[in-house]
């Protein structure tokens, strides 16, 4: 996965940005995550995630955004190649 | 005219509903459904006008129950005021150009225009104008900035050029809009940035929550606890008592009247809490024991909703509530349960599947007291010490994870995930607060008071014709048998069909042991919903759910009960 780059939300590390390629899900779930701004093509921030398979928080555009575990793991992110300014800390 | 006002949620529509309509507002239900709406009227020179605040959606594709209500109510409109955040211009004209789709004269309030500066976003509203084809005010909710221009260009409200457009070509429109009016330059990192920072990162989140949670508890209780003990009790002591028992004496102890008026003398003197007459129990129980309480909380609960605080719980909870078939959106109706099961109830409403709805319902139904009943909880069982109210929470929580999990395996149908707006903290608009909780005070008083005193005169009538010795005969066995209460018990459980409160209050005369308090509350608690609560109950879920939901709560509260009694007696 992590050679050309395309990890699911959860296995984005907080703090990366990175464009979303593709969500691996239904028309419902792509209309909800549509209705909040996040669509292929569209760039995304992480925020963080919570343990024992809590929901990512993630930002897009200015809007925050808060997504259950199982979700997150149906949408594909391409990450940037320059690393966020808190990569240090967390990958 | 019929105005709509329209717009994502946590946009400030309701500042701006405010500030247009003033004071008359009122609630009401969509026609056919729970789901409430406010609506006022805006006086314009020549005529009057309804102005209706349209519950926020992100998207005319609607994804819940509640949202297809918001759709739907776009048909009534004449003008749709469109309410966008500046600070969020991209997200916000998705649904502006699906609103244009519709073909209604449509203006634009571009809100949080002064939020917007300091976030480092400047937008060209005359730009945007020419864009959409429709008015652009700029406006500030919270200060009524704009407000007037606003109400100035109504009338120059147009049905907007463009027909239907697919997802992809709006998105290209949107792109395209915001290039041309939008400028983004620093950003200041502000105190509630720094704040929202920890509130996301998992580990602070939950010591903020854990701060959060327990400030909003000790607030309650303060405020509740002050408003019973420096006005509402001193109001009862100093100026109605005195009049009731010049009453009582004119009226005679023991006769008929005196009975369903002011109940039982204890030694010589009016008992609010044992007497139970109509005017005394009867108004002693809503005004002065429930309502302090009923302010406190509501109070409380507009604090953390207007500074958009939900949210960052529903996140938090979100691990826990999966393992009972719900996410973390449920902890909305579930904290609002805190307050009346009954709104809690409508509210599941925002949860997607049938199956979420049944769970989260049932659940609210079984473990979370009602503000009328733990105050109640608070003020008798208390008496005896803070352990037992413990007691009492403790085992309504543990009920509350042991259901939901064995709901969650047993219940058919899919529960979806969490997808949440988390909206960035804003300072309370306490104008709005204040008008939120005059309504719901004003609501609890309207609905709930007639049903207190309707309680009270039933239960001395069929006191007096001996009613409930014949049915607590019949249920000794299982009361004192199983639960360990006196059979006299029997009568405040079933009556909390009626009202909680009023059942808890019958509690009172009994002298019962601490233990058999924690017992009769905590079955009370469960047991059976009250009757506002069954009948909403009925209307959501349906007949045949609400009475699958009500066979759950009868059994738990009968195990929760036998169980109390085999640990504490």
């Amino acid at each position: 996965m992590k050679t050309n780059n395309i990890v699911t939300l959860n296995q984005m590390a907080s703090g990366m940005s990175g464009i979303v390629q593709e969500i691996a899900g239904g028309h419902g779930l792509k209309r909800r995550l549509e209705a909040l701004g996040i669509r292929p093509g569209c760039q995304v921030t992480k925020i963080s995630s919570y343990f024992l398979r809590g929901p990512v928080t993630l930002r897009a555009g200015s809007t925050r955004i808060a997504i259950g575990y199982g979700m997150a793991n149906r949408i594909f992110i391409h990450v940037n190649e320059h690393k966020g300014k808190d990569s240090e800390r967390t990958s | 005219m019929k105005i709509l006002l329209v717009g994502n949620p946590n946009v400030g529509k309701s500042a701006i509903f405010s500030r247009l309509t003033g004071t008359r507002i009122i609630t009401s239900n969509y026609p056919g459904t729970t789901v409430e709406y406010t609506r006022g009227f805006l006086k314009r020179s020549q005529q009057q006008d309804e102005i209706i605040d349209v519950p926020g959606i992100y998207s005319l594709d609607p994804a819940s129950a509640a949202d297809r209500v918001a759709v739907d109510m776009l048909a009534e409109g004449d003008i749709i005021v469109n309410v966008i955040d500046a600070t969020n211009l991209e997200r916000n004209l998705n649904l502006t150009l699906q609103l244009t789709e519709k073909q209604i004269p449509m203006i634009v309030a571009l809100n949080m225009w002064d939020d917007m500066r300091h976030r480092g976003v400047s937008i060209d509203a005359t730009k945007l104008e020419q864009l959409l084809g429709v008015p652009v005010v700029p406006t500030v909710g919270v200060t009524s900035e704009g407000i007037r221009q606003l109400v100035d260009r109504l009338p120059e409200a147009v049905i907007p050029q463009g027909g239907p457009a697919d997802s992809e070509e709006r998105w290209k429109n949107i792109g395209e809009i915001t290039s041309q009016t939008q400028t983004l330059t620093h950003r200041h990192h502000t105190f509630a940035d720094i704040l929202e920072d920890i509130s996301n990162h998992p580990v602070g989140g939950f010591f903020v929550a854990v701060v959060v949670l327990l400030a909003a508890f000790w607030l309650v209780r303060f405020i509740g606890e002050g408003i019973i003990n420096y006005i509402a009790g001193p109001l009862f002591d100093w100026v109605w008592t005195p009049l009731l028992e010049k009453l009582s004496i004119l009226l005679g102890s023991g006769s008929f009247i005196h009975n369903i008026l002011i109940g039982n003398l204890i030694d010589g003197q009016i008992d609010y809490f044992q007497s139970f007459g109509l005017l005394s129990t009867g108004l002693y129980i809503p005004f002065a024991a429930v309502l302090p309480y009923i302010i406190a909380f509501y109070f409380i609960l507009g604090l953390m909703e207007d500074i958009g605080y939900l949210p960052r719980l529903a996140i938090l909870m979100d691990t826990i509530l999966h393992r009972l078939g719900l996410h973390g959106y449920a902890i909305i109706p579930t904290i609002l349960g805190l307050g009346c099961n009954v709104p809690a109830i409508m509210a599941t409403r925002i949860l997607e599947s049938k199956r979420e709805r049944f769970i989260a319902a049932t659940l609210i139904c079984i473990a979370i007291p009602c503000a009328a009943l733990q105050a109640m909880v608070i003020g008798l069982v208390g008496e005896h010490g803070i352990q037992y109210v413990a007691m009492v929470y403790g085992t309504l929580f543990v009920a509350w994870l042991v259901i939901g999990f064995i709901l969650n395996s047993f219940v058919k149908g899919f529960s979806p995930e969490l997808v949440i707006e988390l909206p960035p903290y804003r300072m309370p608009p306490w104008r709005i607060i204040a008008e939120k909780l005059w309504l719901r005070i004003y609501g609890f008083i309207k609905e709930a008071l007639p049903i207190v005193l309707g309680a009270v005169l039933v239960i001395n009538i069929l006191y007096t014709f001996g009613v409930f010795d014949f049915i607590a005969s019949l249920t000794a066995p299982v009361i004192s048998g199983l639960l360990g209460l006196p059979r006299e018990t029997v009568i405040a459980i079933v009556l909390g069909f009626l009202r909680k409160d009023v059942a808890m209050g019958m509690l009172a005369p009994l002298s019962l042991t601490p233990e058999q308090l924690v017992i009769s509350s905590t079955v009370l608690a469960m047991s059976f919903p009250c009757v506002a609560t069954f009948v909403v109950l009925a209307r959501e879920l349906g007949v045949v759910n609400m009475l699958k939901a009500t066979s759950i709560m009868l059994v738990t509260a009968l195990i929760a009960g036998m169980l109390l009694n085999l640990i504490l007696q």
